[in-house]
């Protein structure tokens, strides 16, 4: 029997891609890089394909391809991290929203219009300054904040003129009064590996892909707590096998909110400031540890 | 290692081991690369970032 193979998906290899071959490498784990663009399968109930991968890393940058391919995988039998029900359910910030609600996780106050003609009303319950988002997507892109009406209704006459009709859900949430942070922790199979403060430079977005400064953050048991909580949310209450970047927002009482789940976590932030643990390192553990179990039912 | 950066021809060093689909900046242009062969290394424009990318 030939010997059980990790394929690391990527089409983009990045520092946190090129950390994990490196790890990948030294622990002497046989391994294939796969460019998610040039991977296709062919879907048969006669002949089922067989691939040489029994765990899959999923480090797709794009979300489509990366939920995609996850279930493509899957069908072949192959364990993928992340599961493509977490891919699905972090990749969709209602779908996330519902989740977390569900489970009791404490959020920002959050609403959701499914045309710019309901957003106006929902904004006025909220109170506020707001928070308008896209319902996927990422790096605080197309986030925008509304402190009055007027900004609003200009920011969803934007909305309206998008052309694809995802773009005319509108995610509403409240804005939380924060010491001007927020939190990344990164968890692994639904335990915390480490938190950083992600401090906004410009603006009020705290995203690292902004310019955000990350600071080393001190892992409390609530805010594990509370990581361990969305963990499980997002993965049908079983957090095994997925790697996580979950982001929360303190509220000026120190109480931490849940704002996503992020399922291809970018650690080169957590990197600068924590020299342990090494993510690349805990992550890899971690497959290591599935590559040695039984694969998936297909 | 140095290629040329195919949108300025300035000289680009990559390190080694280069990664497939690695992406590199270029030092004069700013222009994101992307390695996408080894063994000569080649560099080649990076794809532009789409509406889904992300974490």
């Amino acid at each position: 029997m030939s010997t059980p193979l990790l394929a690391l998906v990527a089409s983009r290899v990045r520092f946190e891609e090129k950390q994990l071959l490196d790890e990948l490498d030294r622990r002497g784990i046989p391994h294939q890089q796969v460019d998610a663009r040039s991977f296709s399968m062919e879907l048969s109930a006669a002949e089922p394909a067989r691939l040489p991968y029994r765990v899959a890393l999923i480090r797709e940058i794009s979300q489509t391809r990366s939920y995609y391919a996850a279930r493509l995988l899957e069908q072949a039998g192959v364990r993928t991290v992340n599961p493509s029900a977490v891919i699905e359910a972090c990749g969709d910030k209602l779908r996330t929203s519902l989740l977390l609600t569900r489970a009791g996780v404490r959020t920002p106050r959050t609403a959701v219009a499914l045309a710019p003609e309901g957003a106006l009303a929902a904004m006025r319950r909220i109170g506020y300054p707001v928070v308008l988002k896209p319902l996927s997507g990422s790096w605080g892109r197309l986030v925008a904040v509304a402190r009055d009406e007027e900004t609003a209704t200009a920011l969803l006459e934007h909305r309206s003129a998008l052309p694809a009709p995802q773009q005319h859900v509108i995610y509403i949430q409240q804005l939380i009064d924060s010491p001007g942070r927020d939190i990344r922790v990164i968890m692994v199979s639904g335990e915390p590996a480490g938190a950083i403060y992600r401090r906004a430079t410009a603006g009020w977005r705290a995203n690292i892909a902004l310019g955000a400064r990350p600071e080393p953050c001190p892992l409390t048991p609530g805010l594990a707590a509370a990581c361990r909580d969305a963990a499980r949310a997002v993965s049908g209450g079983s957090p095994d096998g997925t790697v996580l970047g979950v982001d929360l927002i303190e509220d000026l009482s120190g109480v931490p909110h849940v704002l996503e789940v992020n399922h291809n976590v970018e650690f080169r932030g957590f990197t600068t400031v924590h020299a342990s643990p090494r993510v690349a390192e805990v992550i890899v553990a971690e497959a290591q540890r599935i590559l040695g179990g039984a694969p998936c039912a297909p | 290692m140095t290629d040329r950066c195919p949108e300025c021809e300035g000289a680009v060093q990559f390190p080694q081991p280069a990664r497939l689909s690695e992406i590199i900046e270029c030092p004069d242009c700013r222009s994101e690369l992307e390695v996408v062969e080894l063994d000569p290394v080649r560099l080649a424009l990076a794809p532009e970032v789409e509406e889904d990318w992300g974490e």
